[in-house]
């Protein structure tokens, strides 16, 4: 088992020219649960793919979606891939959940070492870049453009690639299940451990390039969403008008253009050493894997904020909404965000205080990540004081709300006594951080997510989510996640390191077993959500909302209607206060019924899905060695760009006659339900 | 930490013990009551930085409910104010709280970090009770292999694997260091951890204030036989202490370079093995990465380059050659034969011979 050609069993000894390492081997004829995983998917995808062939849905959904430049499209596409991929990353975090609790006295638990890490190894990347990422930036891409009065993003087709480039990483990263393995380092793949010393198989460059095309996208799309927030606000927007959500969704774009490319770099370095026998990363030859650690974390820190800034702007709407209230302090929830986008840059060796610093670099990078909770106690007072003297409504974007204050604040609590460099050096690495990680990411993160889809579901799709099962699934999910990580917080406290396939101490089984009942009770609340959005699907007439401001809205996406149009707004709204449409409607805006003009609008286009394509292509075969391939899928790759290039086709026009008829319909819906 | 506030650690302690954390009481929170002086201040330092925190994180999360509760929308005798979104008195005090509480951590964080530092020598052995004048550390030198824990005792001329005995109230430095990849070397009952590196030396300086039989562990994970890269810590009384060394002496075997590479390979559970000599200089050669002889040391190949790279190869040697010994699973490294002793600037080391 401990010797290496065992354990990356799937490396053929010698390479084909068309295959590379490639072989029957790969497949996993010899694990009963991959196989079991594999049938299972297998039938899954044959019947959804059938099904969409029966009732002829390809055509639609190419046209419609896939092929898409619609931000509010792409955006929903986002959020799909977010949500399936949250079933695979949840998948995992059971099967970790259930081997802790079983693998005692002796017993192996149900997964061997080498499964058992790639699991916990995928669990963490899947959770990070497929799951948070594609949410937060499929919320961003919905509502950003809609909050600044603006058609569409600044670079539509830049967009649609964006999202196939996601989509194309998290692919990869699938395909790695069922063709080879998976790495088995820990979701940041230290080296040397993830050099090819010490990981010969095939599991890190799924990792590596499932990362890098990933990663393409995400820079990209953080390019557009800044550029668009800068460009194309609606006239008298100004910086301090803008909407909470969109100044989070901003100082998070910052923040991905100047981390992503880190990423970029340093997995590049370690593929160099993994492919072309550079030595950056090695113990030999003057190789610094301690570099490595720095660099991924310079990267890794900021995109912590990444996450939880958008989670951060979609709570101060709710609150400032379903408390009937302006938001508290607008000013200094600026700045507080502000100060929390530059601080962030400045805190990443926190990671490793345990790994020999001197004691000045250690305070000074203990103190300023005890800075950053200043701003961050800030927001938490700006939403306990925006629900003071409000009329505060328990819809269910507040409840997820408050449910974060709550959980979110304990975190936080956590996250600066891990600050501290001589007791993180007793809890780093340890249960207590795993705790610690997740009360932050699920209490806020997460929460945010649902407190955000609750929000603008409506927006999006015209009705209102039903009421009954999204509260199970906070109470479900509340409650679970109380159950799985305090008692990891217990764990952490007696000395119990993460990533252990097995346990010799039998006190500590209650402890997991405690734990796995609250991943079941999550599971349940994973299935409530997701009864929820089936039930009120058939229930939507009875949810249907006709006005587009089923919540006393404040900000612009509310003023339009739901679904909005294709071209957004009929006329570019001016904005003369930070809650614009709160204004608007204050001061009795009337809504224009004739004199609409032409709109000029982008056009679809397959580009972007050929592209990410070829780009799946090109790292599969840099996976597996296969190099002829790579050569034609780079070239595919390079020859499609240029072909793109010469599509003059990119815009039409919406008729004036058509914009007139669509807000027609809209008045007429108005006039009989308002 | 500060002298005042480690006076009011003890009371507190019980106190948050007794009360807040009484659902722990049932369990072995070693990390909170460790028998080793130095993980005791730093599971203090938890205790403080905790209720220091509470002062704020309590006050928060009661309004979030109190709030919650009294302004719902079904509450109309409540007050109502829409437009109410600015106040500067009570923005300072949002700003100044957390800013307060964070000087007085950030304070005890800049003291403790340097009072605690590994890498310092500890100045007590317990509370009230400093390491007396001219008191030598026990030292310690732990090798972190795939995936068991080789402990040398350069004093005692010993080595053990798997487990490492030392004699109670005496201070002790370890010297830490790696092979493969990186692990972290924990003993939750004596201090807080640190990453074993290859190629790096790492320090620990502690002291075991209770017998016992403790567990130690890697808390960095390390790959596939990680779970079981486990050790036993004993504290021991001095008589015990001479009396395991005694054991650890009458083994009969030695460690050398030869054996020591057939220990490098990967294995795990391996039992605990005693060695009764260990080869001069083996440490030195697991430091800096030339166990196999035939491998030039890390700290020559950086002397030279320090030099201006007078190693670069002239004479048609082969410089990078393949692991041929000890765990095979490094890539190439730089022969020694690639310098020659005339090539040096000035005798760095004088490699220790079989």
């Amino acid at each position: 088992m401990f010797t290496m050609t065992a354990a990356s069993g799937n490396v053929s000894a010698v390479d084909s020219l068309w295959l590379g390492r490639l072989s029957l081997d790969a497949l996993p004829f010899h694990d009963p649960i991959l196989i079991a995983t594999f049938v299972m998917v297998a039938l899954g995808g044959a019947a959804a793919l059938g099904a969409l062939t029966w009732f002829r849905l390809w055509g639609y959904l190419w046209r419609e979606w896939f092929t898409s430049i619609d931000h509010k499209k792409i955006g929903i596409m986002y959020m799909v891939l977010g949500l399936v991929m949250l079933m695979r990353g949840f998948a995992d975090a059971l099967m970790m959940r259930m081997q802790q609790a079983m693998a005692f006295n002796g017993e192996a638990g149900f997964l061997p070492p080498h499964h058992y890490d790639q699991i916990f190894t995928a669990h963490g990347v899947i959770m990070i870049f497929f799951v948070a990422m594609p949410m937060v930036t499929g919320l961003m891409n919905f509502i950003v453009p809609l909050q600044i009065g603006a058609r569409d993003v600044s670079f539509p087709f830049l967009n649609n690639f964006s999202f196939w480039m996601t989509a194309s990483g998290a692919i990869l990263t699938m395909t790695s299940l069922f063709v080879g393995e998976f790495a088995a380092t820990g979701w940041l793949a230290y080296p040397p451990l993830s050099g090819i010393a010490f990981s010969p198989g095939v599991g890190v460059d799924y990792y590596i390039w499932g990362l890098q095309i990933a990663g393409v996208g995400t820079l990209l799309s953080g390019i557009n969403l800044l550029v668009t927030i800068v460009k194309m606000r609606a006239p008298g927007m100004t910086m301090m008008r803008m909407p909470v959500f969109t100044w989070s969704a901003l100082c998070t774009n910052v923040l991905i253009v100047a981390a992503f490319p880190v990423l970029t770099a340093v997995l590049g370095l370690l593929a160099l050493d993994r492919y072309a026998g550079t030595n950056f990363f090695t113990n030999d030859l003057g190789g610094n894997a301690m570099m490595y650690v720095n660099l991924i974390w310079i990267w890794g820190h900021p995109e912590v904020y990444i996450l939880i800034l958008p989670a951060f702007g979609v709570f101060s709407e709710v609150v400032a909404t379903f408390s009937g209230k302006r938001l508290f302090g607008y000013t200094s929830m600026v700045y507080a965000m502000l100060v929390i986008t530059i601080l962030a840059y400045l805190v990443w060796l926190h990671h490793f205080f345990t790994m020999g610093s001197g004691a000045s670099v250690n305070s000074f990078f203990g103190i300023t990540t005890m800075i950053i909770s200043i701003p961050t106690g800030a927001k938490i007072f700006n939403w306990l004081f925006t629900m003071y003297r409000g009329r505060i409504r328990f819809e269910l974007p507040m409840l997820w709300t408050i449910g974060f204050m709550v959980i979110f604040t304990i975190g936080g609590m956590t996250g600066v006594l891990l600050a501290v460099p001589p007791a993180d050096f007793v809890l780093h690495n340890s249960l207590f951080l795993v705790a610690h990680f997740h009360n932050v990411i699920i209490g806020g993160v997460l929460f945010g997510m649902f407190a955000g889809i609750n929000y603008w579901w409506p927006k999006a799709f015209g009705f209102k989510l039903d009421t009954f099962w999204g509260k199970c699934s906070f109470w479900f999910w509340t409650s679970g996640f109380f159950f799985a990580f305090m008692p990891l917080y217990v764990l952490g406290l007696m000395g119990v390191t993460r990533r252990m396939s097995k346990f010799d101490d039998p006190s500590l089984q209650i402890w997991f077993v405690i734990a796995a009942f609250g991943a079941l009770l999550v599971a349940l609340g994973i299935a409530c959500f997701l009864i929820q959005m089936f039930v009120s699907i058939r229930r939507r007439e009875a949810l249907r909302d006709h006005t587009g401001d089923p919540w006393q809205g404040r900000t612009l996406e509310w003023s339009t209607s739901s679904p909005p149009p294709a071209y957004n707004f009929a006329f570019t709204p001016i904005v003369h206060d930070n809650d614009a449409w709160w204004d608007m409607k204050r001061r009795g805006y009337v809504r224009p019924t004739q004199g609409f003009n032409a709109v000029h609008m982008p056009k679809n286009t397959a580009a972007g899905v050929v592209l990410a394509a070829l780009s799946t292509l090109c790292g599969f075969a840099l996976v597996w060695h296969m190099w002829p391939l790579v050569l034609l899928s780079l070239l595919a790759l390079i020859a499609a760009a240029i072909v793109h290039t010469f599509n003059y086709k990119r815009d039409y026009h919406i008729a004036a006659d058509d914009v007139a008829h669509t807000e027609e319909a809209r008045t007429q819906a108005l006039a009989a339900y308002v | 930490m500060f002298p005042s506030a480690s006076r009011l650690v003890s009371p507190i302690r019980g106190l948050l013990l007794a009360g807040a954390m009484l659902p722990l009481a049932g369990c072995n929170t070693i990390v909170l009551n460790p028998p080793g002086d130095v993980a005791a201040q730093q599971g203090d330092l938890i205790v403080v930085a905790t209720l220091l925190m509470l002062l704020i994180i309590v006050p928060v999360i009661a309004l979030t409910l109190v709030f919650a509760w009294r302004y719902r929308a079904g509450n109309t005798k409540a007050v109502y104010t829409p437009d109410w979104d600015h106040s500067t008195q009570l923005e300072l005090a949002i700003w100044a709280a957390p800013l307060l509480i964070i000087i007085a951590l950030g304070a005890i964080t800049w003291v403790s970090t340097h009072k605690l530092d590994p890498y310092r020598p500890i100045d007590r052995i317990a509370a009230g009770r400093p390491v007396p004048a001219g008191t030598k550390p026990l030292v310690i030198e732990v090798v972190a292999l795939d995936w068991k824990w080789l402990f040398l005792y350069p004093e005692e001329g010993i080595a053990t694997v798997n487990e490492v005995a030392v004699p109670v109230d005496r201070p002790i430095q370890f010297k830490i260091t790696g092979v493969t990849v990186m692990n972290s070397f924990y003993v939750p009952a004596l201090a807080g951890q640190i990453y074993a590196m290859p190629g790096m030396e790492t320090k620990l300086h502690a002291v075991m204030n209770a017998p016992g039989d403790y567990a130690g562990f890697s808390a960095n994970y390390s790959g596939v036989g990680f779970s079981e890269m486990r050790f036993r810590f004993k504290g021991m009384s001095d008589a015990d202490f001479q009396r395991w060394l005694s054991t650890v002496r009458s083994s009969g075997t030695a460690l050398a370079r030869a054996n020591y590479l057939q220990l490098e390979k990967p294995s795990a559970s391996e039992p605990v093995r005693h060695y009764a000599r260990v080869e001069a200089g083996l440490y030195d050669a697991i430091l800096n990465r030339c166990v196999d002889p035939n491998k030039m040391c890390m700290h020559e190949m950086m002397a030279i380059d320090a030099a201006g790279g007078r190693g670069i190869d002239r004479n048609g040697t082969r410089t990078l050659v393949t692991r041929s010994q000890g765990d095979l699973r490094g890539g190439r490294f730089v022969s020694s034969a690639m310098c020659r002793v005339e090539d040096l600037l000035f005798p760095i080391i004088q490699v220790p011979q079989l």
